[in-house]
């Protein structure tokens, strides 16, 4: 009984030691732009939401809010390391009129490969060392936990039959997804997802996945006749361009929705912590902006793995139904059935 | 100048109607699904699944609406 005290206590005192430094750090934002001192954002870097803190320190005071915020957001050339610097990427000279320099993201994307590489190299390796009577451990166990979900609540109940060829496809594009939207979240990191350009691309693949999922599972015939939607060839003349407009609209609302999340979790941690930084006062950023940016920053980590999960299940879902047997206009009686 | 004025009002009161119809469907969803599991609670794993695309669909039609609306703010 003593020791469950003296453990509690101990926790809230670790419970302190983290939300004090937190407060003052929210403190000292607010009262340093009051003063118009410069030196004032560095003592922020401690702050969890403190990703967001070097969009505000990169500029001048006379730059609005908005700005600083689509600094932050956008893509560009410049990794910056604030208080310790930044590093400038080179720039290559666009080929036939596209450039092609690197940017933050793209080094994103590296860093994500990376290590994806090296988490399932590890985990593959410990693997085969298991005895079959073996329970796995620590990171070999989380990662089976999600791989598993991904195999069974995914992958198996929304493609069925066959599921195994989609499975690599759909485990690298959720982990991926995932990395992406996390290594936005940590200090120095931005997110590859909230750039457009990379969600197109992962949306083309599937895409292209779920046309050729379909052209397997019933031919080109199948596939033509599914384009004319089984009507009367009178009908042919409007039903085609709107099938064919349809097979585009699900990449694109694929797209945009993780681009849309990613980047509006950003712009509300921002918008937070600016409102301090408009009004100019200690109070707006003790209670309000710190406490409801770090609410809005686990909120995030939700979000990261939710819109994950979304991408990897509608991914399923789409190509489920390109390969389902059953035609558009039996779609009731397929879903019913399933 | 006024033209301005009334592009930010657009924006504003498209932004916040995108999150009213947006509010209202998944609103609709989660009652829906609260419901069936109360009837049914050996199927809350297929109603969550259902739920969560469900809601990501009405989700991805208001971001579209409230990305315009950024567009609009910021143009």
């Amino acid at each position: 009984m003593k020791r469950l005290i003296v453990i509690r206590t101990r926790a809230l005192f670790k419970v302190f030691a983290i939300l004090v430094p937190l407060l003052f750090s929210g403190y000292a934002v607010g009262g340093a732009t009051s003063q118009h001192s410069a030196n004032a954002p560095q003592s922020v870097v401690g702050d969890p939401a403190g990703e967001v803190v070097h969009g505000a320190e990169a500029v001048p005071e006379e730059e609005k809010a908005g700005d600083v915020i689509m600094h932050h957001i956008l893509d560009n050339n410049v990794i910056s390391f604030d208080p310790f610097g930044e590093i400038h990427l080179p720039k290559i000279p666009p080929i036939g009129g596209v450039d092609i320099s690197i940017t933050k993201h793209v080094v994103m994307l590296w860093v994500v490969s990376a290590m994806l590489l090296v988490i399932f190299s590890v985990v593959g390796s410990k693997y085969k060392k298991m005895t079959a009577r073996q329970a796995p451990s620590g990171l070999v166990n989380a990662m089976e936990a999600l791989v598993e979900f991904i195999r069974v609540d995914v992958a198996k109940a929304n493609i069925g039959t066959g599921y195994e060829k989609y499975l690599t496809y759909l485990l690298t594009v959720f982990f991926f997804i995932l990395l992406c939207n996390l290594l936005g979240l940590v200090p120095y990191g931005s997110t590859a997802t909230g750039n457009v350009n990379v969600t197109l691309t992962l949306a083309t693949f599937t895409f292209f996945l779920t046309q050729s999922a379909a052209l397997k599972a019933h031919g080109i015939k199948g596939y033509l006749a599914h384009l004319t939607g089984g009507t009367h060839p009178a009908l042919w003349i409007i039903m085609i361009p709107i099938e064919f407009i349809g097979l585009f609209t699900k990449p694109v609302a694929l797209t945009i929705r993780l681009f849309a999340n990613m980047t509006a979790g950003h712009i509300v941690i921002l918008s937070l912590i600016f409102i301090s930084f408009i009004l100019k006062s200690y109070i707006v950023a003790v209670v309000m902006s710190v406490p409801f940016s770090i609410f809005i920053y686990l909120l995030e980590l939700f979000v990261a793995f939710l819109q994950a999960f979304i991408f990897t299940m509608l991914s399923a879902l789409f190509i489920g139904l390109a390969s389902a047997h059953e035609g558009h206009d039996e779609h009731e009686a397929g879903v019913s059935s399933h | 100048m006024e033209g301005l004025g009334l592009g930010f009002l657009g924006a504003g009161i498209g932004a916040g109607l995108a999150v009213i119809g947006a509010g209202l469907g998944i609103g609709n969803v989660a009652a829906s699904a609260a419901e069936g599991v109360a009837r049914q609670p050996e199927a809350t794993a297929d109603i969550r699944t259902t739920m969560i695309i469900a809601a990501a669909l009405i989700e991805g039609v208001a971001l579209f609406g409230e990305v315009i609306c950024v567009l609009l703010a910021l143009k």
